[in-house]
Parts: C-alpha cells; sequence; structure tokens
C-alpha cells in the first residue's frame, strides 16, 4: 500500500511541476465544450437567431409562388432575398455565395389552377353532374419545374430538408386548389365552407418529464455530455506520454529492478489521472452551469444529477485510462503514442455517436459502435440528462466501461511482463 | 555469492553473440570490475544479473536464488547503478530518493534518515530539494548511486559510475563504494577507466567478443605479462588497439 500511495505522490508532483502541461490538461477541454456548443447550439433552437440566407426568383408572381413564399418565410430559417434573373442566382450559388436559390418558373399557378379545373371538371363529367363534357386541353398543359441551385458545399440532409419542405408546400396549395375547384362546381357561393382544408393529422412531440416538468433538450444538456467525454478520453495522449517519458529517462527501467510490481506503478497513474478526469468533469459541470448563461447559451440543468453524472465521469475516466496506460505501455516513443492517442480518440468519438447520432449510421457502423467506449459512456450520460434514469438503469454502461478498463489494464501487464521477462 | 554457468545472450537482428557461454564466481565481499572495450559484452552481463533482459541461455545465482523463482526477493538484495541517470528531472533530489527508496519498502523516518544521511555524506546535503534537471553531471550520478543503495544492498551493480563526472565527483563516488564494500557489500562494476579499476577492484575480469580473456586481481595479471607496467597496458595486450566502434 505504501509503495501505491508513494507512486500516486510521485505522480501529482510530476503532474504538479509541469505547469504547461496542466494547463493543457485543464483549459483545452473547457475550451473545446465552449467552443463547440456556441458552433452548435443554432442547430437546437426552435427560435431561429441564424437565418440561412436564400436567393428567390419568382417567374410567375401568381398564388402559388406567393404561398411557397410565406411558407418559408413562416419557418424563420431563412433570410429570402429576391432576384430578377435565374443566370444571377445561379452563379451567386454556384460560387458558393448562397447555400441555395429557389426559380419559379412562370405561370406556374396559372397552369396549376388550369390542370386542376380540367381534372375536377372531367371527374363531375363521369359522374355526369357536367352539363357537356370539356374538350380535353391537357396536352395543352406543360409541365412545370421548380428549381432548386444548391451549392456544392451543401451537405445532403440540408438539400433533403428543403426539397421535402418545399414538395410539402406545393401538395398543400394542390390540394387546396381542387378542393376550390370543387367548391366552385358545386356552389356558387365562394363563403360556404364545405370543404376543410386544413390537415385532419398533425404531431404532437411527447417528451420525458421529471415531475411536472417536461425535459427539454438544447444545446447544452446535448454538447455538455457529448464533449466532455471527448475531452475524458484525450487524457490517454499526456498519460501515454507521461509512460513513454519514463521510458526514454531510463527510470522505467529502474523500477523494473525493484521490487515493485507493474500494477503498483500503474495504480499510481490511474489514482492522479482518474483525479484529473473528476476535476475536468466539475469543471465542465461549473461551465455549462455558469458561464454559459453568460455567453447567452442555455444553462446545463444538473440540479438532482451531479451525483450519478461524476459516477459516470468515474467510469468513463477509468475506461480512457485504462486505454491510457495500454497505449502507454506498447508504445515505444512519444512520436508513437502522441498522434495514434489522438486520432484513435477522434476514431472512438465518432464511433461513439460524439459527432453524428448512431442511428443514422450505416448498419455496419452502428454494431461497430456499441464496441466504443464513449458510446457507453455517452448513453449513460445522456441517460442521466435527457431520460432522468437512475442507477440502476446505468449499471449495463457502467458495467461494460468497468470491463474495458480491467481489460486493457490486464493486457498492459500482461504485454509488460512478457516483453521483460527473464 | 555469484555463481554464473554457461550464460550466453544474442540479441535478435544480430549475428553474433554478445555475451557467449560465460562462466563466473564471484565471491562475497569482492569488489569486481567487468572490463573490455565497446561492445564486449559487459552492460549485456550486467543487465542479465540484474534482471534487465533474458539470457538466450545458461544460468546464474546470487545469493543461491534466481529471477525465476524468487524474484522480488532477489530485487530487494541487490541494486543496480543503471548507466544513464534514470532519475525524474522535474523532482528535487530527495523526492527522487523518496520514491525509490519507497520501492523497496522503505518508509518513514528509517526513509527519509537514509536519504539525508546519504546526501550528506556525498556532498548533496545542500542540494536536497533543488530540482535534479538543475544539477551537474557529477551530481546526478550522485544521486543515481544513492537511488540504489538506499536499502543497504548485497550486491551493488553499477554500469560505468563515473563516466563523465568531474574528478572531485569520481573521487567522492569511489571512496562511498569502498565504504560500502568494507560494511559487506558486493560490488560489480564496469568501466573503461583502468587506471580506476586497477585501485579500486580487488579482482577483474577482461571481457571481449562476449567472452572472458583473462580473471584475476589486477596485480596478478599485470605480473602475468612482464611488458606491462599496468592494467591498461595488459588490456591493450589483450585486446588490441584497433577501434571497435559499433553501431
Amino acid at each position: 500500500m505504501h509503495k501505491l500511495w508513494a507512486s500516486t505522490y510521485k505522480e501529482l508532483l510530476l503532474l504538479s511541476r509541469d505547469i504547461g502541461g496542466l494547463a493543457i490538461l485543464f483549459v483545452m477541454p473547457l475550451v473545446l465544450v465552449v467552443t463547440i456548443t456556441l458552433i452548435q447550439d443554432s442547430t437546437f433552437r426552435s427560435i431561429n437567431e441564424n437565418k440561412i440566407p436564400i436567393l428567390w426568383v419568382d417567374y410567375d408572381k401568381g398564388e402559388v409562388s406567393k404561398n411557397i413564399y410565406d411558407g418559408l418565410a413562416e419557418s424563420k430559417s431563412f433570410n429570402i432575398i429576391g432576384k430578377e434573373s435565374d443566370s444571377e442566382a445561379k452563379e451567386l450559388v454556384f460560387k458558393g455565395k448562397y447555400q441555395l436559390a429557389i426559380v419559379i418558373p412562370a405561370n406556374l399557378s396559372s397552369e396549376l389552377e388550369k390542370k386542376v379545373n380540367l381534372n375536377v371538371e372531367g371527374l363531375l363529367s363521369k359522374f355526369g353532374l357536367e352539363e357537356e363534357t370539356p374538350p380535353s386541353h391537357k396536352s395543352d398543359l406543360e409541365k412545370k419545374e421548380v428549381i432548386l441551385y444548391f451549392d456544392p458545399a451543401t451537405q445532403m440532409s440540408f438539400k433533403n430538408s428543403i426539397k421535402n419542405g418545399i414538395d410539402k408546400m406545393i401538395f398543400k396549395i394542390e390540394t387546396q386548389t381542387i378542393y376550390k375547384a370543387f367548391q366552385s362546381q358545386i356552389t356558387d357561393d365562394e363563403t360556404e365552407a364545405i370543404f376543410d382544408t386544413e390537415s385532419f393529422i398533425t404531431f404532437k412531440e411527447v417528451t420525458p418529464n421529471i415531475g411536472n416538468n417536461e425535459i427539454i433538450p438544447n444545446s447544452v444538456q446535448h454538447n455538455v455530455p457529448a464533449w466532455t467525454l471527448f475531452a475524458i478520453f484525450f487524457i490517454i495522449v499526456p498519460l501515454s506520454i507521461n509512460m513513454v517519458k519514463e521510458k526514454s529517462q531510463g527510470t522505467f527501467v529502474r523500477l523494473r529492478t525493484n521490487p515493485v510490481s507493474y500494477l503498483t506503478v500503474l495504480g499510481g497513474k490511474t489514482v492522479i489521472y482518474l483525479a484529473v478526469c473528476l476535476i475536468q468533469f466539475g469543471l465542465m459541470l461549473g461551465i455549462g452551469v455558469y458561464l454559459f448563461p453568460v455567453l447567452g447559451l442555455p444553462s446545463l440543468d444538473v440540479s438532482g444529477k451531479i451525483p450519478l453524472l461524476f459516477l459516470v465521469a468515474l467510469f468513463a475516466g477509468l475506461a480512457a485510462i485504462g486505454l491510457g496506460l495500454l497505449l502507454g505501455t506498447i508504445a515505444r516513443t512519444q512520436e508513437q503514442s502522441a498522434p495514434f492517442g489522438a486520432t484513435f480518440v477522434v476514431i472512438l468519438a465518432a464511433l461513439g455517436g460524439v459527432w453524428v447520432p448512431v442511428f443514422i449510421m450505416p448498419k455496419f457502423m452502428q454494431t461497430l459502435s456499441n464496441l466504443s467506449p464513449m458510446n457507453w459512456g455517452l448513453n449513460a450520460f445522456y441517460d442521466v440528462f435527457l431520460r432522468d434514469a437512475g442507477i440502476l438503469d446505468l449499471i449495463p454502461e457502467l458495467t461494460l466501461l468497468f470491463l474495458f478498463f480491467v481489460i486493457t489494464t490486464a493486457i498492459s501487464i500482461v504485454y509488460n511482463e512478457r516483453k521483460n521477462a527473464v | 555469492m555469484i555463481q554464473i554457468s554457461h550464460l550466453s545472450k544474442k540479441y535478435k537482428n544480430n549475428e553474433d553473440y554478445s555475451v557467449m557461454d560465460l562462466d563466473l564466481k564471484i565471491d562475497e565481499g569482492e569488489i569486481f570490475g567487468l572490463l573490455g572495450p565497446n561492445g564486449a559484452g559487459k552492460t549485456t552481463l550486467i543487465s542479465m544479473l540484474s534482471s534487465l533482459i533474458k539470457p538466450t541461455s545458461g544460468s546464474f545465482t546470487i545469493n543461491g536464488l534466481t529471477f525465476q523463482k524468487n524474484a522480488n526477493q532477489l530485487k530487494q538484495i541487490i541494486g543496480i547503478v543503471p548507466q544513464e541517470y534514470a532519475l525524474y528531472p522535474t523532482l528535487t533530489a530527495y523526492e527522487n530518493l523518496y520514491y525509490l527508496g519507497s520501492m523497496y519498502g522503505l518508509k518513514g523516518k528509517q526513509l527519509k534518515e537514509k536519504i539525508n544521511f546519504h546526501l550528506e555524506v556525498l556532498g548533496l546535503g545542500k542540494f536536497s530539494n533543488k530540482k535534479l534537471d538543475t544539477f551537474s553531471g557529477g551530481m546526478k550520478r550522485r544521486v543515481n548511486l544513492i537511488a540504489s543503495i538506499l536499502h543497504d544492498p548485497k550486491v551493488l551493480f553499477l554500469d560505468e559510475p563515473t563516466v563523465g563526472v568531474d574528478v572531485q565527483s569520481k573521487n567522492v563516488i569511489i571512496e562511498n563504494l569502498k565504504k560500502l564494500n568494507t560494511q559487506g557489500t558486493t560490488i560489480i562494476y564496469t568501466s573503461h577507466h583502468l587506471n580506476e579499476a586497477e585501485q579500486f577492484c580487488t579482482k577483474v575480469a577482461i571481457i571481449d567478443h562476449g567472452r572472458i580473456i583473462i580473471e584475476g586481481a589486477p596485480n596478478n595479471l599485470i605480473s602475468q605479462y612482464p611488458e606491462s607496467h599496468n592494467l591498461e597496458d595488459v588490456f591493450l595486450t589483450l585486446t588490441g588497439k584497433a577501434l571497435r566502434d559499433h553501431a
């Protein structure tokens, strides 16, 4: 026990003497969380403060284009800039000045009305309600295309949501025009409400509750756990560098000649770096609770969750340290450990769902993400932050994180024993 | 005390053996010098005896113990002074020694007294709270030595303990090693300083190409070669004057 205590004290001294390293260890994760949360905040806000500027070319000037325009304006996502010509809009978008241009073709409203009227009259004549079968002019109708120009750098998800949105608006306009055409055929009184044109089916989002309060996820509750976990796992870089440094200084060689087990040496590192993880986590929670509101971000709600959050951070920290110990045991130089460690954390984060939610990943990657300790940690954090989970709900994830620590540490010890067997 | 039998070591990717079928007996209380040109196999032999590398074949015992069966017991009775400083540069001399002494199971007042005693004896008392990275080479060598003798080892291995140090530091180190020896510590050391070895060692072995060429008390070896005036003459006679650079 004394050897473990001495190892821990030595690690504490080594860390406390490296002021630059300490600053990086504590300040950089905070900078990371603040930066990412500020960037991602807009995507979580319902009231959009950062409207996307789009170009609008209206050759129709009719009811349909007005409806689409109003629909876009109502969404509060766009700042609509009118342009006179198709070619000017296209050039600006393709040069990357704007994400999108929408071109409404000429006579779209009148042609749509014409088409609907023809269809309605044709249908009514089949029922014998029309006095005379109208002559078919369908062949005279020209198909209309709403043209969308996208910046080539625009993400597919944004393209799809725009296309779906406009499609929905046009469908709604078509439906309303059809109802209107029927109404004009059936009654001469335009004010008489025969059809209810409002949507019959609507959506209601139900979110979990804590007591009577609804839990509404915001950017902070999504970003703080994800990026805190990312920062916790980044501990593998300084930890592995610390171990490689001991090898190059010759102190590891000296320790091999001492009657001390490798487990004790690793134990000292584990205690100190785990403390670093927990302090880091505490600072990040503090930032979320106190600094974010000052920056105009939503405050992090940790009420009644702090013990569980620290429990998750403890186990996530252990998993990260296990990985750091393994990397530090295997790597021979800092040139091996630092870039590998940093890149590997990014890969684990990507697999774990820190960048992109797991459910939209390809099937194979979804399966793979189950192997990422960051995925387990992130789920545990989301359980506490967003799903109002209790300690029993966390047991599967915490068990996995702990097993990961045990297995990586065991591999480190076995690897070291085999490599240095005499 | 130390009984080596047919000990060999061949490193991966090396064509030749670094230590070849070596037999040696070192008695208790001796100051035994392992001398030889660069690449002769001295450090490899000491590394095997101190459990840092695994022999390719052969065996050895120290005080009747082997690393295979009694690793911790054996590590507790030996001390190793490596060629590198093998200390933490950002820790003070005292902090380094406190940690390394603790690894031998020393603690509390006993450990503190031992550290302070050795620091004083080796002239580092007033520097105990200074960081290692502010120390000169000679001062680091002395701390390196203290780190290996805090637990009063029965056998002390030293790999070039006086390399790159000033005359005063060298003198302090050698004098303290002699004192340790009189207190019962068997000393096995490698060196390129043949005059130093001649004065210091009770017995030496000259190694070349992984084999012991000759072994005995320095004066006996010198007398075996009438044209030699000192150990260096014997050494050059036996190992030749050709350069022994190796990569």
